[in-house]
């Protein structure tokens, strides 16, 4: 139906996007900073090309020179970008307008910012092909209905009447991508397109993008920090590592057999969900990106490599073949392949030293609610309505042991946190911490208390007061608790950056010197500056880069064995979770749909809501069977829940209509496991895992 | 998960340091730099006024009445033949360095800097109580704040002046007034936004008082976009400063004001004699344009920098 007349003409071996040797640089007070240097790839024909790397690294700048979106003070230095087959660079506007038309099309990361917010779907969507095809508005329209049934949107002649803000985020990345390809692009970039979704809604988002290659035929060019991601949409992938593409291979090559020292680093950072807290550690990569002014004359990696040696600091290594299609920028590479990479024994004995302890609540929480009153949406009505944040939760915490809670956004997890430290006053039910009742707001609680309880929270940008030295932030809670005696402070706050693996000479930086990974630690150690027995983590490393990520997460599991503090840590991340936890909790639209130790969660008997969460997890490796099982709609508003099991109206295990009337039992599955469904166990035992993993993997660490 | 090896030297800033960067930053804006040296100007010279010229601001040549300029008079004389420049100056020393408070007593710096001074204090206090508490509180001191808008500055002004009477202290008095309500709001829109912060959580979480967390977490925080208003606003004060003297309500005569030698002046001019009101016509508009010049080229440059 959409013909692909252009395409016709293209000889069948031509790339679609060849990019040789292409440095990009901004101009910035300091002097010109080069973001991109000597970049060389190639997109076919129905093929999805993976970039990979870590926040800075460049990769948005390739997808921009490509477009031409540079901004002001950006240039291309050096290179070529072959679009079937015309060079782009050094071309004017219009020239770039004719050779382009409307044949690349761009997906960015928050399909809010792509729509316009007070047009309905269908007119922006038809002013696409009237104005680029000039179609009648009527023929426009038809198109664009079969557009969205094509990008699998549920009653797409619906959604064409509807504002962007009345769509939930999946849905309208799904209209931004059949947007793009209303023109029939022969291109199609996409930047990070659902890195701001939700797990169960990013799977479904996936899904298409990888159907997308077989249904239109499309070069697509994905970018994304999230090496499962990248695992799940692309056929080859690139690595990028400041400004450098390191690592080119296809996707099986490059997860299984990776050749790159940085490639393996960055493999081994994730956690993966078949680890558990005691078999596992991960192993960051030492030191940090290097700033774009300040680069290494050599080898880039070179300062944070395991393998260097003397010869790689002199000249930068050349970007070879050294598979059939897999490149890469490394002079040892053949020996790096083989080397197969030993932990430092002490990290691994460290690991290996603690056993399970007695479980001691230190925390307790029953049938806790928390509602938020909600503004009545008529002027003279009286009646409250309530957004039932946390809805009859019942917790425990155990002394030295971590908590992990996960969910999707909006299902109450933050509010529990805010709850428990003291932020939010609860409604109704009991909260219980070291045997005292904790009801009250955190200004009316004993000092004790306060102390015992602290906090870290998520933006490594806020997390810090920017007017204050790092040795004063840490140094006022040693203050305020008398931790410690006045004339000791500064060496009590040196102590902590040191456990935190900050050196004293961190003391006096200002929040804006430190990077995210090390503002999340400094913020760690003012959270454990009181000696509290109980610490919430609120997504804690959601964002941070994965290398860095894996730093932070083996601190907590450091601190832990070493203070035996008890965690609560709450995150969207299933294995990172999984990585951390010694029991979780499931939550959804402000219930516990199940807990359990971390092995009984990740196995069965799993409730339906849990199954569907671990199926649409990204895994990072190629090779990972994981069952397919995506939910429908969207998930209901807290200000009225749905009856009965609050999950029935998403649930692909729905029984009938005993889910939409009685609330579901807690069933016991033995060992503290609690399901609250209502399948009969038996059943919900014979489901199969979710996820098997083949565990032979090349860059196995143990 | 080695620290890196890199040995920093230590990062605090001294003094000098901070002194330095700050200039930097003037430096990089050709507006601030413009702005600066017109506003040292008058500072300097105002410091400086017994230095920079012979006669007294009270002194009266009956002589010398409605002069041009010359080498005795380097500005001219007024009507009474008082030596424009020496008035100059000393006007600015009023505004600028010294508050004259009775006739033998004088608080150091200026009516408009104080008069700005006091209206942030009690300014940024409401905006970062309203701000941050919010519910009724701040809906309570924001309505009374608007209704203060709600006047003519010039109305107030001379509401002000006309029930406590023309004197330095009421001048201070009636800037900070007039003042306050323009700086609540900015203080506050800049505390809503500070508060969401999740350094502020941690303050609430760790059990800090209501003052520690306005004035020691938030106010600092804000003090950029502070300043920058404060400069303007200090360019405001003079200004009205100005009017209040040309209006009769200034300080009281025969003390050297700007406003009132506007006033005086105006009678002289088409008889010829134009000099007596140019002058500090000219000294008020340099003075306020260079603060407003400093003002802005600062809140550019350092939005550059973000």
């Amino acid at each position: 139906m959409i013909k692909g007349y252009q395409r016709m003409k293209d000889r069948k071996d031509l790339p679609i996007l060849r990019v040789e040797n292409l440095s990009v640089a901004y101009a910035t007070r300091k002097g010109e900073v080069p973001a991109v240097r000597d970049v060389s790839f190639e997109v076919r024909r129905g093929e999805t090309f993976g970039m990979v790397g870590e926040s800075g690294c460049g990769k948005s700048t390739v997808a921009f020179s490509i477009v031409n979106f540079l901004g002001p003070n950006g240039r291309i230095k050096a290179g070529r970008i072959f679009f079937q087959g015309q060079d782009l660079v050094g071309r004017s506007e219009r020239e770039l307008r004719h050779l382009r038309g409307n044949r690349i099309a761009m997906v960015y990361q928050d399909p809010m910012q792509a729509l316009n917010p007070s047009l309905r779907i269908g007119e922006q969507m038809a002013e696409v092909l009237i104005v680029h095809q000039g179609l009648k508005r009527a023929e426009a329209e038809e198109r664009c209905i079969q557009m969205l049934e094509r990008v699998y949107m549920p009653d797409p002649a619906n959604v064409m009447r509807r504002y962007p803000h009345q769509l939930s985020g999946g849905q309208q990345q799904r209209v931004v991508i059949a947007m793009a390809l209303l023109n029939d692009p022969a291109l199609l970039i996409m930047d990070e397109p659902t890195t701001a979704l939700d797990v169960t809604v990013e799977a479904a988002v996936l899904d298409l993008i990888a159907g997308l290659q077989e249904d239109f035929d499309t070069a697509i060019l994905y970018i994304s920090h999230n090496l499962g991601v990248i695992a799940r949409v692309s056929d080859q992938v690139g690595v990028m590592y400041a400004g450098q593409l390191v690592e080119r291979a296809p996707v099986t090559d490059l997860f299984l057999k990776p050749l790159h020292p940085y490639t393996q680093g960055l493999l081994r950072c994730v956690p993966r969900l078949g680890q558990d807290k005691l078999s596992s550690y991960l192993l960051p990569i030492r030191g940090q990106v290097p700033s774009p002014a300040a680069l290494p004359s050599g080898c880039i990696f070179e300062p944070r490599c395991d393998f260097a040696r003397p010869e790689c600091r002199h000249g930068m290594p050349e970007y070879r073949q050294v598979a059939d299609g897999h490149w890469v920028r490394c002079y040892f590479a053949e020996e790096v392949a083989g080397a197969g990479y030993q932990p430092p024994k002490e990290l691994v004995a460290e690991m290996l030293a603690t056993a399970r302890k007695e479980r001691e609540p230190v925390l307790r929480i029953e049938r806790l609610k928390t509602y938020y009153e909600a503004p009545s949406p008529k002027l003279f009505d009286r009646r409250k309505r309530y957004v039932r944040a946390v809805d009859d939760v019942s917790l425990e915490a155990y002394k030295g042991l971590t908590l992990g809670i996960v969910g999707e956004s909006g299902c109450g997890k933050s509010t529990l946190a805010r709850t428990i430290i003291g932020l939010e006053r609860p409604t109704d039910g009991k909260l219980e911490f070291m045997g005292f009742d904790i009801r009250k707001p955190v200004s009316k609680r004993d000092l004790e208390i306060i102390k015992n309880m602290q906090m870290v929270f998520q933006n490594p940008d806020s997390t810090l007061n920017p007017a204050f030295s790092v040795g004063r932030q840490i140094a006022r809670p040693l203050e305020l608790f008398k931790v410690v005696p006045k004339d000791q402070i500064r060496g009590e706050v040196i102590r902590l950056l040191e456990l935190m693996k900050l050196g004293p000479n961190y003391y006096d930086r200002l929040p804006r010197q430190l990077s995210g990974g090390e503002k999340q630690r400094v913020g760690i150690a003012r959270a454990l500056a009181g000696r509290p027995e109980l610490v919430l983590c609120d997504e804690p490393v959601s964002a941070l880069d994965v290398s860095v990520q894996a730093a932070v997460l083996n601190l907590l599991l450091e601190i832990q064995h070493k203070l035996g503090t008890t965690l609560i840590f709450i995150a969207h991340d299933l294995s990172v979770v999984r990585f951390l936890s010694d029991y979780i909790a499931v939550m959804y639209l402000g219930k516990v749909m199940e807990f359990g130790t971390a092995e009984q969660i990740y196995a069965p008997p799993y409730h339906p809501y849990t199954e569907a969460l671990l199926s649409a997890v990204p895994i990072p490796d190629p090779r990972a069977e994981q069952k397919h099982v995506r939910l429908e709609g969207t998930v209901p508003s807290a200000l009225n829940p749905p009856a009965g099991c609050r999950f029935h109206t998403r649930c692909p295990r729905k029984l009938g209509p005993i889910c939409e009337q009685e609330e579901p039992p807690w069933q016991d599955a033995g060992n503290g496991h609690r399901i609250y469904c209502h399948i009969p166990l038996e059943e919900l035992r014979k489901v199969e895992p979710v996820i098997t993993l083949h565990t032979d993997n090349a860059i196995k660490v143990r | 998960m080695t620290v890196s090896e890199e040995v920093f030297p230590s990062a605090k800033p001294s003094f000098l340091e901070r002194l330095r960067d700050s200039l930097l930053i003037l430096w990089g804006s050709k507006t601030a730099m413009v702005g600066l040296t017109m506003v040292m100007f008058w500072i300097v010279v105002a410091l400086l006024a017994p230095w920079v010229t012979k006669y007294s601001p009270t002194e009266q040549d009956w002589q010398a009445q409605n002069q041009g300029p010359s080498a005795q008079h380097w500005l001219g004389t007024d009507d009474a033949g008082r030596d424009i420049w020496s008035r100059l100056v000393y006007g600015a020393r009023v505004i600028l360095i010294q508050t004259p408070v009775t006739d033998k007593f004088s608080l150091p710096i200026g009516v408009a800097v104080w008069g700005v001074l006091l209206g942030l204090v009690v300014g940024s206090t409401l905006g970062l109580v309203g701000g941050y508490l919010g519910g009724w509180i701040d809906e309570i001191i924001m309505r009374l704040l608007d209704a203060m808008m709600a006047f003519p500055v010039i109305l107030l002004y001379m509401i002000i002046i006309a029930a406590v009477g023309p004197s330095a202290i009421n001048v201070v008095l009636a800037i900070a007034i007039v003042g306050t309500p323009g700086i609540a709001r900015l203080v506050r829109s800049l505390t809503l936004d500070i508060r969401t912060r999740e350094y502020i959580r941690a303050a609430e979480v760790r059990g800090e008082k209501l003052w520690y967390i306005l004035f020691v977490e938030i106010l600092p925080n804000a003090s950029g976009p502070i300043l920058i208003d404060a400069m303007l606003r200090l360019g405001y004060a003079i200004f009205a400063m100005g009017t209040l003297g040309f209006l009769g309500l200034g300080l009281p005569p025969p003390s050297p004001d700007w406003g009132s030698m506007v006033a005086k002046g105006r009678r002289f001019i088409l008889a010829g004699s134009p000099w007596a009101a140019l002058w500090p016509a000219v000294a008020i508009a340099s003075l306020v344009v260079g603060l407003n010049l400093l003002a802005d080229g600062l809140r550019e440059e350092t939005q550059r920098y973000r």
